[in-house]
């Protein structure tokens, strides 16, 4: 961690993180225990009459709102002027990844039992499993230069290579909207939440003396 | 014509629903000795006596249940909601009686008859059926009915009618889920006159031995096996019978997803995802062997693939 600023009274960014930590296992904590109590037989009904499409529906819904947090931090920064929101996006970001990751393995290791073939087909034959994969794919790359090392490295790329994250954020409405039957309530909210989040990067920034600004 | 001879003790009433509940437990404490054991071992003096279990009809699986909490708790009935928990937390308040049922259309007998004239009750026998939901997933449910052709044949369909019609209950008032318009409310589902003589479809009052819950379309629905479950049609108050084919509510918000026929077929997949397996919901089910494949017609097909002969099999999904 960089040192807090120089003359500021205290950083509490490091401290926040500490606590949204906890928040964000959570839901892994939880299923996972749930997870155990279903295979023991202490609750078999602790994930629901369906488990394995609970654990499929959480791990994805977390993994999205990990990723409109990510996407928050920005707008959050324009809105309040305060720089220090852009230091908590990397944690959502890999949360993201991480959710995303639960969710795929859900998929693959409990719906499909490890099918490869039924996974493969599903990739190239399901609209929606395409677009979801190829989300989930794209968060790779990401996830793999976030380190400020590669952040370095890369310098003016890094920042042009993580605009991808707005590709992901259409790509992962779109899945959720293709699976639905009929009620297109809830991937309509999502459609707006991110609409409006990438709406306001184009809100001009409010300046505030000190420091100097990282990429958006 | 095969039609079973209702015995006036249920089944369901031979086994006592303390027992049905247990199921699960009594299959986890079996489970725990080691088979051919004697009980005693493992506290066999607090299970309930377990009485002779009947004999399985004709048409009845053998397979493990689902529960009746994942059975009550969990399913589609957009009246209540579209999220599969919401019919049982929101149809709490519903009440299932007093229930008239219209028939209407080319019959002989028409008119609006309360449920027990509509139905006799005395009449109910149960059926052991698995219910395939077009999502690909599965459940094995014990349901208490009347053979749809038995109810047919008492209104005396005239030679004309060719179609049968059903139509769920529209009140805003009492299904919560009817004020959006997600569906074109009244839902209406049809099948075949052939179809629905076929001696598997049951209308149904009862499930697990009791009465339907308001969940799984008290006090009456419809159960047709070997299509999917959006067929079976909850809530029902109205029948008529038709000349030509009528237009359904899943088949008109998407006739390429949900056709007329909506026969389970592995080879038709919906257009969104494969219907070539399915998660079965019951016990025993775990969390890493819960799909099995899917069966042309359910399973049912020495019963039913005559009715289809000719048809082209693609368009029967």
């Amino acid at each position: 961690m960089a040192p807090p600023a120089k003359s500021r009274a205290r950083d509490w960014v490091p401290w926040i993180k500490l606590l949204l930590w906890p928040l964000l296992l959570f839901n892994a904590v939880r299923l996972g225990i749930a997870m155990y109590s279903v295979q023991t037989g202490s609750d078999v009904n602790a994930l629901g009459a369906d488990p394995i499409a609970y654990l499929t529906h959480q791990t994805g819904a977390w993994a999205a709102y990990s990723l409109g947090l990510s996407l928050a931090m920005t707008p959050m920064r324009r809105l309040t002027g305060w720089p220090q929101w852009i230091r908590f996006r990397r944690l959502f970001g890999l949360f993201a990844f991480f959710y995303a990751s639960l969710h795929l393995a859900t998929y693959a290791a409990l719906d499909l039992g490890f099918d490869l073939s039924h996974l493969l087909a599903d990739i190239i034959k399901r609209p929606y499993i395409t677009v979801g994969f190829t989300a989930w794919l794209l968060l790779v790359p990401l996830t793999i230069t976030s380190t400020r090392g590669m952040m370095r490295r890369l310098g003016r790329r890094w920042g042009q290579l993580h605009r991808l994250v707005y590709l992901i954020g259409v790509l992962v409405v779109l899945h959720y909207a293709w699976l639905v039957k009929a009620d297109y309530f809830w991937p309509i909210v999502f459609g707006v939440v991110l609409a409006i989040l990438l709406a306001m990067r184009w809100i001009p920034q409010r300046k505030r003396a000190g420091r100097s600004e990282h990429v958006a | 014509m095969f039609i079973r001879r209702a015995s006036d003790i249920l089944p369901s009433q031979i086994t006592p629903e303390t027992v049905y509940r247990q199921r699960r437990q009594i299959l986890k404490t079996l489970g725990l000795s080691v088979a051919g054991l004697a009980l005693s071992a493992c506290g066999a003096e607090e299970l309930p006596a377990q009485p002779a279990a009947r004999p399985l009809g004709k048409f009845d699986t053998a397979e493990a249940q689902t529960s009746f909490e994942q059975a009550s708790t969990y399913n589609n009935y957009y009246e209540f909601g579209t999220d599969k928990e919401d019919p049982a937390k929101r149809s709490k308040d519903f009440k299932p009686r007093p229930w008239r049922v219209e028939v209407s259309g080319l019959a002989e007998r028409t008119g609006s008859f309360d449920l027990d004239e509509f139905l006799d009750p005395k009449k109910r026998e149960e059926r052991i059926y698995r219910m395939r939901c077009v999502e690909a997933w599965s459940m094995v449910i014990p349901w208490m009915g009347v053979p749809l052709a038995d109810i047919i044949q008492s209104f005396k369909p005239s030679s004309k009618a060719k179609y049968v019609t059903f139509r769920t209950l529209k009140d805003p008032a009492r299904m919560p889920g009817q004020r959006q318009p997600i569906l074109d409310w009244p839902y209406t589902e049809g099948l075949r006159l052939d179809e629905a003589m076929n001696p598997l479809p049951l209308l149904v009052t009862g499930m697990y031995g009791r009465d339907l819950p308001n969940a799984n379309g008290a006090p009456l629905r419809l159960i047709v096996p070997w299509k999917y479950g959006f067929k079976g049609i909850k809530g029902i108050v109205g029948m008529r019978f038709d000349e030509r084919q009528p237009s359904t509510t899943w088949e008109g918000l998407a006739p390429d997803e949900y056709g007329f026929y909506a026969n389970v077929n592995p080879e038709v997949d919906h257009p969104r995802w494969s219907q070539a397996s399915e998660r079965r919901l019951a016990a025993g089910s775990s969390l890493f062997n819960a799909r099995i494949p899917t069966l042309p017609f359910n399973g049912y097909g020495e019963h039913v693939a005559h009715l289809y002969a000719g048809m082209d099999p693609k368009k029967l999904y």
